[in-house]
């Protein structure tokens, strides 16, 4: 550039002359000038104005509409945090985060445990084609869910699904996929089928971050794969296993796509507020409870973040003794 | 606006000198003026791609306001339906008024439809000039002021022309909220084939439809005699219509909410009934479940609509020739009272620019004889233009499918025959959700269905209440 352009400088950068760079562009030293100090800002400033109209904004409007109680006759009403209280005393909104619980804690370690075993499997050398199982295993998540959900309750069901189909014609009791018992297990299903490939993804990159040397010299003490994977592998990506916990637990609170495809064939069982987004959605599209549908959003939010939270501070505790 | 703005500018790499990614990476990272460079031409992608989406939302709004700002070109329409093959009408419609120019969205069927058009209205812009509403959402959408009274654009010059309830649906005294476009009267569809095999008439009652079911039952356990679907509250509601339920009336804000009454109980109870005695499925319908049900000869009959023929042969292919029509089963012998299931109108937005132009779009489409005749013969809906439903091409049509019988005849008797004075809420989503919900409940066992039916009283009274309505006993 030229140096007639660098001397206009000094109205937005403060001291050109004490240019903290070199020509080759490397930093010289920390930087105390005002103008480079600004250079991240700036360049994050494309994203953070995205970051503000379409996330900060819409949600600074959620909550303001969630203090407020609009009706069909008689416009809107400002409640304060009435609509928190009643979300908190909701028996529908707690059933459906009581029903996400219990469904997290049986379908995110099964769906971790396989995602790790995968990631073991294939980083361990021990099997041909690994490239080819890497994708098969992760094409499941390439698969956009309404479609995994469609394809699933097709499987499921219950006269002319080909389990059911195959279990008349062995003459077994035909497995009861869309019953009230069975649902969630079902759900499970489709979501582990969906997500195990994702998570072995990650959990397989960070195998892969591990240094060779560590194995190499644990070989040579003589330990076995499976000593190797268990105390030299699996310590080394917990933070990596915390990561897709977390992921999970954000993931399994907020079930949508799979319980409101269901519902269509199974309406019996999965109800309006089977999950607390599907009672949200549901608020809002059909009953017109926009703003008791954003108070149970940010209560859902809440108790989100909470979990995590919670997860994430035991982990350190456990991590720091 | 929007329009002059590109998503990608042309020879925008050649004029800065960078190529596109690497402007945002090293090589323009030389000297401060470099970074400044680089960051302001990243914040023009940001105001780019910003002018894209804003230009992607716009584009919505000036489907549906371009005409006002032309006034010497074509005014153009936005109109949102789901009727399949509509383009050809709407063709005709451009053909006969070469001022008018419409662009025919599919924005989802029914409750897809709805909930985008609620958000637009609600945000207030994006709705469409014209739109495909079901007669059960006329009162939804009035209530939030979305649909414009069609009667200052001449909608009663053609009001004699409509099937009497059809109008009704859509008036209220001299208001016009809509054109109606099809409808369905409901009849019984029911497998001959299965009712010679096993011995059964075809009840004119639905005492005898109770004991024929029964009947059959016995005779093959697998077949059921139909579906009680939990989760239609349409097909549900048709059954209250006909009993002469009246479950809503309103008057401004003041709604009674009667469905709990004894001939609310009486329908729910005959179907639970059938339902506990295991002589009927309650599979969902328009699932592949029940689409295999009714092709694999699971039911002997459904009881169903005027549109239900067409699409039957649509799903069952294999069973054609199986099929007849029977009017709809009575609860008193000799009676001849039907309802009406389904059926479409198309109304204009309050957020129509354009109301007139939008209005003549809504009431020629199903006013003009050759658009209606093509609505009915290549959509496959059926009429509610009296004289379409008078014609003897559409009255002696043979259907294959159902052994060559005159299957319209049954629909317009029945058309002629549904109760008029039935009135929706103005909340009616959410009567239908909570119908399903209460429903399904008494269908698992949680709740008998006198119960049901109690519960479902409060909830959507308690409902009608919060939302400011004075309810009348």
């Amino acid at each position: 550039m030229t140096v007639q352009r660098e001397q206009t400088l000094p109205a937005v950068s403060g001291k050109p002359s004490s240019d903290s760079r070199t020509k080759d562009g490397k930093p010289r030293g920390p930087h105390r000038q005002l103008g480079p100090k600004l250079v991240p800002y700036l360049f994050l400033l494309p994203f953070l104005l995205l970051f503000i109209f379409f996330l900060i904004l819409p949600l600074v409007y959620a909550l303001g509409i969630s203090m407020f109680e609009d009706r069909l006759v008689g416009g809107s009403v400002f409640i304060g945090a009435e609509n928190y209280l009643r979300a908190f005393r909701d028996q529908a909104f707690l059933d459906g985060v009581g029903r996400m619980l219990l469904f997290g804690v049986v379908q995110v370690p099964i769906m971790l445990a396989l995602a790790l075993t995968f990631a073991l499997i294939l980083e361990s050398g021990l099997v041909r084609f690994r490239k080819f199982f890497r994708l098969a295993i992760f094409l499941p998540y390439a698969i956009p869910s309404v479609v995994a959900a469609l394809t699933w309750g097709y499987l499921y069901g219950p006269t002319f699904g080909p389990f059911t189909q195959a279990a008349e014609f062995l003459n077994i009791t035909p497995p009861r996929f869309l019953s009230e018992a069975g649902m969630l297990p079902s759900l499970g299903n489709i979501v582990t089928w969906e997500f195990t490939g994702y998570n072995m993804i990650i959990l397989y990159a960070a195998l892969q971050a591990v240094p060779p040397e560590l194995r190499e010299a644990s070989s040579v003490d003589g330990a076995t794969g499976w000593q190797i994977a268990r105390y030299i592998k699996i310590p080394l990506i917990a933070p990596a296993l915390v990561l897709t916990t977390v992921f999970s637990i954000i993931g399994t609170l907020q079930l949508f796509n799979e319980p409101s495809i269901m519902g269509a064939i199974a309406p019996t069982v999965i109800q309006n507020d089977y999950t607390p987004n599907l009672y949200a959605y549901n608020l809002a599209f059909q009953n017109q409870q926009y703003n008791f549908s954003a108070a149970i959003s940010f209560a859902l939010g809440f108790i989100v973040f909470v979990g995590s939270f919670t997860f994430m501070t035991a982990m350190n505790r456990r991590n720091a003794t | 606006m929007g329009r002059t703005l590109e998503c990608v500018p042309a020879g925008w790499e050649k004029r800065k000198g960078v190529s596109g990614m690497r402007a945002f990476g090293l090589t323009a990272y030389r000297t401060q003026w470099g970074v400044l460079k680089t960051v302001a031409v990243a914040l023009v992608i940001t105001l780019v791609t910003a002018g894209c989406f804003g230009a992607g939302g716009g584009d919505e709004g000036d489907g549906a306001t371009g005409g006002a700002e032309t006034s010497e070109g074509p005014v153009e329409l936005t109109f949102w339906s789901w009727v399949p093959d509509l383009q050809k009408e709407v063709d005709l419609f451009e053909e006969a008024h070469p001022n008018i120019a419409v662009k025919l969205v599919n924005a989802g069927t029914g409750a897809d439809e709805y909930t985008k058009l609620r958000t637009a209205l609600k945000a207030g812009s994006g709705a469409p000039d014209v739109v495909q509403v079901e007669f059960q959402f006329i009162p939804t959408f009035r209530q939030i002021d979305g649909l414009v009274d069609l009667s200052q654009y001449g909608a009663n010059e053609v009001k004699d022309d409509y099937a009497d309830w059809a109008w009704d649906q859509v008036s209220e005294g001299d208001s016009v909220y809509a054109i109606p476009q099809d409808s369905g009267p409901m009849g019984l569809l029911y497998r001959k084939d299965i009712f010679e095999k096993y011995n059964l008439e075809v009840p004119t009652t639905w005492d005898e439809f109770a004991a024929e079911a029964e009947k059959l039952h016995k005779a093959n356990p697998d077949i059921f005699m139909t579906d009680f679907p939990p989760s239609d509250p349409g097909w549900f509601t048709g059954l209250l219509w006909q009993n002469g339920v009246r479950p809503f009336e309103v008057d401004g804000t003041n709604v009674s909410v009667s469905l709990d009454d004894p001939a609310v109980l009486q329908v729910t109870e005959f179907w639970g009934d059938l339902i506990d005695a295991g002589l009927v499925d309650t599979t969902p319908d328009f699932t592949n479940e029940w689409y295999s049900g009714l092709s694999e000869g699971k039911y002997a009959s459904w009881v169903s609509a005027a549109w239900g023929p067409v699409f039957l042969q649509g799903i069952a292919g294999k069973t054609s020739g199986k099929w007849r029509v029977a009017p709809l089963p009575q609860w008193e012998e000799g009676e001849e009272v039907t309802a009406n299931w389904g059926g479409s109108t198309d109304a204009v937005t309050t957020q129509s620019d354009n109301p007139e132009e939008a209005a003549e779009l809504a009431i020629w489409l199903n006013h003009d004889p050759e658009s209606v005749a093509m609505l009915n013969e290549t959509s496959f809906l059926f009429p509610v233009l009296e004289s379409h439903l008078e014609s003897d091409d559409f009255k002696t049509k043979q259907y294959p499918f159902y052994g060559g019988q005159e299957v319209n005849e049954v629909f317009i008797e029945s058309s002629n025959n549904v109760d008029t004075g039935f009135e929706w809420s103005p909340f009616q989503d959410y009567v239908y959700s909570q119908m399903s919900t209460h429903l399904s409940a008494a269908i698992k066992g949680e709740m008998s269905y006198t119960e049901a039916i109690e519960d479902l009283q409060s909830t959507v009274a308690k409902y009608a209440e919060d939302q400011g309505f004075t309810l009348q006993q």
